[in-house]
């Protein structure tokens, strides 16, 4: 028994929904119930993110229906927001200037209509080469050479995990390996579930029964890491029959790409420490901690990529 | 001034807040009608625009900033923006006519019940901390009593928008709104103005 594409979209972003919805009745009796403070802050930061879910869930509903191309520009605005994000955490000159309006003028959409292409054999390289080897030699050419090495590595990173990283997630939508053309957005649906899954689980799991919390983010215990990526490799597992992969290959590549997660969530931890944090003010939802929202799937989504590439298309 | 009762958000204003967030922080006063003279920081050509988007829409309506006459007023879409959609009082820098005092249509659009958005540096400061202030704003204060005197701080525009650059790098700059500047009795015009800047400075921290 075969699901069509549109009849998995639809079971899936229906369990979603379910989901999400039995969640908020569930955060909204415990807040009612609760006295204690403490446990309210606890509460109050997921129902936030609850609703972060709700919105970023009725996004990709309709980015699903519309296509690869919509897709596409979801994460491009998504990468926009978080180098404009990058960008507003680091101290710049104005002998930078050029080089940032290429990043974000020309590097995000140049980018991203490659992904939306799949023209591989460019976007695999376009950042990391071309453009890592252009924008110091912009940068370069004013002379201004106090902090040189910092303000390039900057600019180079910035670029590298807002816009290289993220794009790859549409990419895994024009992914086609044999048996399964035409079913690359379902892919990515996969992934995102995964990596999502692991996020949330984390979170509710920390807050409930955490004991040591996370150096990196003290939002997550040890324990509460463990139970979400336990709990989103199973998921992962469980849902191998709308991907490529058999059931034990699932259950590896979900694997991995928790782990990446893990790891991606570090890193820009320890990227967002060493820049001086910063909480920014109430506004826009959408464009308020961009780049927290996608460190799940800044390293994950490479990884998940290229492992998709490498094993399950000739 | 006929306001529609629902407004779409000028496309002006959807546009700052994409290129640089232009988040409002009212901190030593809130939003409110009455009448005011904003005055800011001056780094870049964007400051015009970005504290008049991070205003409310019903306030943005009835406050009018104070710009050059020389970038403002010219053809094109630059100018169109400055008269339709910011409804800017022209100043003349260069003063063309050496008897009329380029405070007039400030103090004109004053008596006409508007609020003014002044850079009292005159001049951008491409840095963090505002430069001396000139004393046109002495002159507003004792003239017009009754109006409420706000220091705004723009932070983190100088980056966005060096001089000489033509495009903004976009990033997220806050607004922020400090208490009301008190008037103080028979006090000169440079302890008034000095104040008046350690008021925006203040706001920098």
């Amino acid at each position: 028994m075969e699901l069509s594409l549109q009849q998995t979209f639809f079971a899936v972003f229906g369990a979603l929904a379910l989901l999400a919805t039995a969640a908020s009745v569930l955060v909204h009796r415990l807040m009612a119930r609760t006295g204690d403070p403490v446990k309210l802050t606890w509460i109050g930061q997921l129902n936030s993110r609850l609703q972060a879910s709700w919105l970023i869930l009725a996004l990709f509903a309709v980015g699903f229906a519309l296509g690869e191309v919509a897709l596409a520009v979801i994460f491009a605005i998504a990468s926009f927001f978080a180098l404009r994000e990058f960008v507003a955490l680091t101290p710049i000159k104005p002998a930078d200037h050029t080089a940032l309006i290429i990043a974000f003028y020309v590097a995000i959409p140049v980018q991203y209509v490659l992904v939306a292409s799949g023209w591989y054999q460019l976007y695999a390289v376009f950042i990391p080469v071309y453009l890592f080897l252009v924008l110091p030699v912009i940068m370069a050419w004013r002379h201004d050479t106090e902090l040189y090495l910092q303000r390039v590595a900057k600019v180079q990173w910035g670029l590298m995990l807002s816009v290289y990283c993220v794009s790859h997630a549409p990419a895994i939508a024009t992914l086609e390996p044999p048996g399964y053309e035409g079913r690359g957005a379902l892919l990515l649906l996969y992934f995102l579930l995964v990596v999502y899954m692991s996020e949330s689980i984390a979170v509710m799991a920390s807050a409930s029964f955490g004991r040591t919390p996370l150096r990196s983010n003290p939002n997550k215990s040890r324990e509460g890491v463990l139970i979400g990526a336990a709990a989103a490799t199973v998921i992962g597992t469980l849902l191998w029959w709308m991907t490529p992969f058999t059931l034990w290959q699932a259950a590896l590549m979900s694997a991995a790409t928790v782990f990446a997660a893990f790891v991606g969530g570090l890193v820009l931890a320890s990227v967002k420490r060493s820049l001086g944090e910063r909480q920014w003010d109430q506004g826009v939802a959408l464009s308020r901690g961009v780049l927290e929202r996608l460190e799940g799937i800044t390293f994950s989504a490479p990884v998940f990529f290229h492992a998709t590439v490498y094993f399950f298309v000739p | 001034m006929a306001t529609l009762p629902v407004r779409f958000l000028p496309p002006i204003v959807w546009l700052v807040r994409l290129l640089v967030g232009a988040y409002p922080r009212w901190i030593g006063c809130a939003p409110s009608a009455v009448q005011r003279i904003y005055f800011a920081n001056h780094t870049s050509h964007m400051d015009t625009v970005v504290l008049w988007a991070a205003l409310p829409g019903e306030l943005r309506a009835n406050t009018r900033p104070v710009a050059a006459k020389d970038y403002w007023d010219r053809g094109g879409i630059r100018g169109q923006i400055a008269r339709d959609e910011l409804n800017v009082v022209m100043i003349d820098r260069a003063r063309d006519d050496p008897a009329a005092d380029p405070l007039d249509p400030l103090r004109e659009a004053l008596e006409n019940g508007f609020s003014l958005i002044i850079f009292p540096e005159g001049t951008r400061t491409p840095q963090p901390l505002p430069g001396p202030f000139r004393s046109g704003i002495y002159h507003l204060a004792m003239a017009f009593p009754a109006v409420e005197l706000i220091p705004v701080y723009i932070e983190n525009l100088h980056r966005s928008m060096p001089k000489g650059a033509l495009l903004p790098v976009p990033t997220i700059c806050t607004v922020r709104f400090g208490a009301p500047l008190a008037r103080i009795e028979g006090e000169a015009k440079e302890s008034f103005v000095e104040r008046a800047r350690d008021a925006v400075a203040a706001l920098a921290g």
